[in-house]
């Protein structure tokens, strides 16, 4: 084969990357590109999967049989999603274990919505609502990232997720319909929910540090912002329409620009949590933790199981 | 065995109602054939997205190299008469 330099190759990668052709595992591209995805596919696994942990609270409390079988449908959902992305950062090279203790350890971060904790049924609307509607936000265009086995995992995702959105909401309104006592808790979620929600879409464009590679690489689409302001726009009528208020004293409506301004975002907030200071940090990755460990004795019960199979099979 | 990495890769394919091929959907571990396959209906047929299920080690896929790709797939390329549109028809044939 004849021999190809490093800047060839790297120019022909992002020719493909400009024509919209999809990067596939065997392809050649930067380690760069590898290693940014793999940092964000695996962060993005681990936060489906701490995702479980606050919902997961609510599971043996919901108030009706409906509710509970949505909920644990809902869950379970998101177990899925965690192995779907394990898988596409598998595609990569990556040691799935690893990135899993590089979470346990601290290394690894997961989305900083799941350090706050759920008091109130209510947050089972809050987080479907909320969390799952900026997740939406953010995953849409990701089924476009450049990376084939990425995009793949994000196209199944978001078609399993809008459920999630709507039964979140359908309880939020339910709960603002109700009694006062029942409007007040759904309001109070909102009021929690609200400003960490923002968050998600990560800190603002000029402080975004990775940002402006993943948007030439095409595994980012629109800016932290951008999709900030869309959630921003879609989500104040659906909060209008069952009669409760977003918690923020400077929304308004611009006429001019089409999109509602909204107040600045508590950033010291924002990186205390990042930084394993919020509310529930620590009980997160403890539960993750104590998960593989208990869980141990199921996987070398599968591994025995298989065994004994296959020894029943040449016997 | 601590860790599912130990476990074998498998690569899952589905089919999606009678009469269809199946279609690689995505990957899973697990310890042995049937544990992949009762694994992957938990995983990829939650919506009944399938009726079959066909697990595949990883190990046994053999993949061509996408960096010969070009002069792999070349003899197909210039074989334009393999088409139907390279064949002129007069005016006022049909069927053909
Ligand atoms: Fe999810
Ligand atoms: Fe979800």
């Amino acid at each position: 084969m004849k021999e190809i330099s490093l800047v060839d190759l790297e120019n022909r990668f992002q020719k493909k990357v400009d024509s919209e052709i999809r990067i596939e595992p065997n392809d050649w591209m930067p380690e760069e590109y590898r290693r940014t995805l793999i940092r964000q596919i695996s962060q993005h696994a681990h936060s489906e999967v701490v995702g479980m942990l606050p919902e997961g609270n609510w599971i043996t409390r919901a108030p009706n049989l409906r509710r509970k079988a949505v909920l644990l449908a809902k869950v379970q959902d998101e177990a899925g999603h965690g192995l779907y992305l394990y898988s596409a950062v598998e595609t990569l090279g990556a040691d799935r274990e690893q990135t899993i203790d590089d979470l346990h350890s601290g290394k690894a971060k997961y989305s900083s919505i799941f350090n706050y904790p759920t008091p109130t049924w209510a947050d089972m609307g809050a987080i479907g609502w909320l969390v799952d509607g900026a997740a939406i936000m953010n995953q849409v265009p990701l089924c476009r990232c450049s990376y084939g086995p990425y995009a793949r995992a994000m196209v199944r995702v978001c078609k399993e997720e809008s459920f999630h959105q709507r039964q979140g909401f359908e309880i939020m309104t339910v709960l603002a319909q109700g009694t006062p006592e029942q409007k007040a808790m759904a309001q109070d979620a909102l009021d929690r929910f609200w400003w960490p929600a923002l968050m998600m879409f990560g800190p603002n464009d000029d402080e975004s540090k990775h940002s402006k590679q993943s948007m030439k690489w095409k595994i980012k689409r629109f800016s932290n912002d951008d999709l900030r302001q869309q959630f921003v726009d879609v989500t104040v009528p659906q909060a209008k329409l069952i009669g409760l208020t977003i918690p923020d004293p400077d929304l308004k409506w611009n006429e001019k620009t089409g999109h509602y301004e909204f107040g600045e975002i508590n950033w010291d907030e924002f990186w205390q949590v990042v930084e394993g200071n919020g509310p529930c940090n620590f009980d997160r990755i403890k539960a993750r933790k104590d998960a593989k460990e208990k869980g141990m004795w199921v996987r070398k019960a599968a591994s025995a199981h298989a065994a004994k199979r296959a020894a029943r099979k040449t016997a | 065995m601590s860790n599912s990495s130990d476990w074998p890769l498998w690569e899952v394919f589905i089919r999606s109602k009678q009469g269809l091929n199946h279609k690689h959907v995505g990957s899973l571990r697990a310890p042995d054939a049937q544990l992949a396959i009762e694994n992957a209906r938990d995983v990829y047929t939650r919506r009944s997205e399938g009726i079959s299920i066909w697990v595949v080690e990883s190990n046994n896929l053999f993949a061509s190299d996408p960096q010969d790709s070009d002069a792999f797939f070349e003899p197909s390329e210039s074989k334009v008469y393999r088409h139907p549109t390279f064949y002129d028809v007069p005016d006022g044939i049909s069927h053909m």
